[in-house]
């Protein structure tokens, strides 16, 4: 069997590192091959070798048998090769075609000859039944559909190996379905493909063959078909990895939060949460389930005084907290672990001690008559960084240096250690690799068995799954059912998601 | 990997704005070489014209003196992620009512002196509040606000001195000698320059700027504003009264650079026949000098010693002054483009990344 791409024994260094220590990747034509690994394991690295960003300092790349020298993207391209980037490289204002043929315009008399160029982009767009629009303006379709055109971008090129950067990071559900299928198809239309990931999922569902690599070391590829994902995982890894979250029984004490017909308007101006009701009990995980834009959001945005509530009322421990500022709902004890971590849950540009203070400043012992204490606030640093498994250089590096992981678990740290009766995660593991993700679970079980009462908002049905106790599950603004974790089912919570009812239940039974 | 970039990062943050003037330097020597003047000369002379005499060093920390309050007020403006590009009206307001208050009162120096500053301050204040309040309540651009205020600032004063205040030789009445920071001590020990007090009040610019930023709780908050807005709002902080506040006291430094001009080196206010260039110079200052106290303070002797030594390089070397604010313009388009020192030196250092 002939490979359409060896990668033998690549050696990449950086000043300090050893990315790419001796690694081996072959892919053959027409396959779908992984490439796993945990974040900086050096994945990409090796990708952009292949893709000419990078000159390796060892090693050698054979592509269709030919030994080549890869010196920049433009040889990539000649050489038939495409990168689907997981940040697309799309100009918002111009349309699907305008975005394909940039840089390598038709040209007819000095003019652009936009309209062979669109028929062409159909053409190709219809073969792989990727059903893009060639007129449409990039901002006004969804993500995915930006993501085929950038698939597109690479195919009108004439690209037959394709490497995929994460695609599915900024994807729903859905979305992962439909690119499963055209990432199927392209490979019975004679395409061969990359895929970057650290989703094991993925991987059991669409690859032939898999690739793990560890710390910058190739460990070893494997046939799909004959591995499974703990197998995977503990390749991935280095060590056996518990994906079941190991807990005891949930036992729920007193209603720790209360949501009475809550009504929040979006940015639109639209009702997001509708009439909510819920209860979140102390010692419990309650789980949030939901597909994207359901109103999740925007409630817990409400419950941190965040976003304004149009009407309603939410109780924390019997007392009133509708529309309170957010300062005051943090201090009369609310933990959040907010959606977007890089937006709300820290100031990039400040070190991580400062990052550790940020709601806690203004407080003694850090902040005495307005005057700031730093040997206080870089204290209580190493603490949490030490308690918390923090890997960074120092309390004074940036948050900006770190990796996901680990900013992540600052703003846990953080949170966790003001003692909130409430804590809310967001979407707390998006984008972490298996080990943080685990750690991060861990630690929500934790804050569980002391009794406070934690409200996990995931758009990952394992996750809420595994983690939560009760799951309720949200759809156009309203809760439609709360089930108990170990009496559902991914299937049933799906149909839930969609807007299915619970069979013949009568009213969902939160009181 | 990381610990090791950070103290480089900081080598270089200071690399940049010293390649940046020798640069500037360098280019310069070149203009005047192709138009025909000798840059040895020149520049031998433009030295000579800041240190060789009393004078010279008296009359440079006196044109610094303005300089750094005015790139302070830029600098903690953009620490706190606004641009202030109104320093120059606030200035202008700053140095009114600075002088007003010197003529109107007759009070022991004591009261009198500070109590010029302080209005000299406020008034800044209250020019920068107008933007700040504009852009915290309305979203409105403080760049546009801040520019159409310096023609309002300009244009407002000197209709108030030319309707109320108006003396012989298109000026206000000299101030009073208790709001004075002239100083005959000073002008004895610089061989007559008109070096005064200010630049003590200056100093201590540096550091009460240093000291909200970086040591008490609502500079944090300020920097936390100006780096994300939207992780403040997380953290419970007031965004909108944060902008206010940084426009409000960036104005105030702004107004104390006019003071001193007023108070210090003129002791009145003539009608502006166009704006003082204060604080314009503040923005390249600030620029310079990486937005930091010290570096504030160093940019300004760079800048004031240029503009002082200029007149000597005219006078002895035959080089127009103009020559110096080709300097001055090279030295801030080089720190301007820094990303292309930063590739240099990265490409310099063979291939970081």
């Amino acid at each position: 069997m002939s490979y359409v791409i060896e990668m033998n024994n690549i050696r990449k260094e950086f000043p300090g590192i050893v990315a790419n220590d001796n690694i081996t990747l072959q892919v053959k034509k027409g396959e779908i091959h992984a490439l796993l690994g945990e974040n900086g394991a050096g994945k990409s690295t090796l990708m952009n070798v292949l893709f000419g960003l990078y000159q390796p300092e060892k090693g050698e790349i054979v592509v269709r048998g030919e030994k080549v020298r890869i010196t920049d993207p433009n040889v990539a391209n000649r050489l038939g090769i495409g990168m689907v980037h997981q940040h697309f490289m799309l100009v918002e204002k111009f349309t699907v075609t305008e975005n394909i043929i940039l840089g390598n315009e038709p040209k007819k008399g000095g003019k652009i000859n936009i309209k062979k160029a669109a028929k062409e982009v159909e053409k190709i767009s219809n073969q792989y039944g990727l059903r893009v629009d060639p007129h449409a303006k990039i901002e006004n379709i969804s993500v995915g559909m930006q993501q085929r055109v950038e698939i597109l971008k690479t195919l009108y090129r004439g690209a037959d190996i394709l490497i995929f950067d994460e695609p599915t990071a900024v994807l729903t559900p859905q979305e992962i379905q439909e690119l499963i299928g055209i990432m199927k198809k392209l490979v019975k239309e004679g395409k061969s493909i990359i895929l970057i990931t650290h989703k094991l999922k993925e991987i059991m569902a669409v690859c032939d063959r898999c690739t793990v690599i560890r710390r910058g070391k190739g460990i070893g590829t494997v046939d799909v078909s004959e591995t499974n994902p703990d197998k995977l995982a503990s390749m991935m890894v280095g060590r056996e990895v518990n994906f079941g979250v190991e807990k005891d029984p949930a036992q729920p004490k007193e209603v720790v939060v209360s949501v009475k017909d809550l009504v929040v308007k979006d940015s639109r101006g639209v009702d997001a949460v509708n009439k909510l009701n819920l209860d979140m009990r102390a010692g419990e995980i309650l789980g949030l389930a939901g597909i994207e834009g359901n109103g999740q959001s925007e409630l817990i945005e409400a419950i941190t005084g965040l976003k304004k509530a149009e009407s309603g009322s939410i109780l924390l421990n019997g007392k009133e907290i509708t529309n309170m500022k957010p300062r005051r709902v943090t201090e009369a004890g609310i933990g959040h672990i907010p959606e977007d971590r890089h937006k709300h849950g820290l100031v990039l540009d400040f070190t991580i001690g400062e990052n550790i203070v940020l709601q806690t400043y203004y407080q003694k012992p850090y902040s005495r008559s307005g005057a700031l204490s730093y040997p206080e606030i870089y204290q209580k640093a190493r603490a949490l960084i030490k308690d918390f498994d923090v890997r960074t250089p120092s309390e004074y590096t940036p948050a900006r240096a770190l990796s996901g992981g680990n900013q992540q678990k600052a703003i846990i740290a953080r949170e966790v250690d003001r003692s909130p009766d409430f804590l809310i995660a967001a979407q707390p593991t998006r984008g972490l690799d298996v080990g943080a993700i685990e750690s991060i679970h861990r630690r929500l079980v934790v804050e569980r068995d002391k009794g406070r009462a934690v409200l996990l908002m995931s758009l990952e049905l394992d996750e809420i799954l595994n983690v939560s106790d009760r799951i309720a599950v949200m759809y156009e603004g309203e809760i439609v059912a709360i089930v108990d974790a170990d009496q559902t089912n991914e299937r049933e919570l799906g149909l839930l998601m969609a807007g299915g009812k619970k069979e013949k239940e009568g009213e969902p039974h939160g009181e | 990997m990381v610990n090791k970039l950070f103290p480089k990062g900081r080598l270089v943050s200071l690399a940049v704005p010293l390649i940046a003037v020798s640069l500037g330097i360098l280019i310069g020597a070149i203009v005047m070489l192709v138009s025909g003047y000798n840059p040895v000369l020149g520049y031998s002379a433009l030295l000579s014209g800041i240190f060789s005499e009393t004078y010279y060093i008296g009359e440079t920390i006196r044109s610094m003196t303005p300089l750094i309050l005015a790139g302070l007020a830029v600098a903690f403006a953009f620490r706190t992620g606004l641009f202030n590009i109104g320093v120059e009206g606030q200035v202008i307001v700053g140095w009114l009512a600075s002088v007003y208050v010197g003529i109107i009162f007759d009070l022991p120096a004591i009261i009198h002196l500070p109590l010029a500053i302080l209005v000299g301050a406020l008034a800044g204040a209250m020019w920068g509040f107008i933007p700040g309040f504009l852009k915290a309540r309305f979203q409105v651009h403080e760049v546009i606000v801040t520019i159409m205020m310096n023609y309002i600032a300009l244009y407002t004063v000197n209709y108030l001195i030319r309707a109320y205040l108006l003396v012989p030789g298109e000026r206000t009445e000299t101030i009073s000698p208790s709001a004075s920071l002239a100083s005959s001590f000073l002008q004895s020990l610089t061989d007559f320059s008109r070096l005064h007090y200010g630049f003590i009040v200056a100093l201590l610019g540096c550091i009460i700027m240093w000291f909200i930023l970086w040591r008490t709780s609502k500079g944090y908050e300020l920097r936390a504003v100006g780096f994300n807005q939207h992780a403040s709002m997380y953290a419970g902080m007031n965004v909108q009264r944060n902008i206010v506040l940084s426009m409000v006291i960036s104005g105030g430094f702004a107004g104390v650079a006019g003071s001193m001009e007023g108070l210090g080196t003129y002791g009145y206010m003539s009608i502006l026949s166009g704006f003082s260039g204060v604080g314009f110079d503040g923005i390249a200052v600030a620029l310079l000098g990486a937005n930091t106290a010290v570096g504030v303070l160093l940019a300004s002797f760079l800048f004031g010693g240029l503009q002082v030594g200029a007149i000597t390089m005219q006078s002895r070397a035959g080089v127009p002054t103009e020559l110096v604010d080709i300097v001055i313009a090279l030295i801030i388009f080089f720190v301007a483009s820094s990303y292309l020192i930063r590739w240099i030196m990265n490409r310099i250092k063979k291939e970081g990344i």
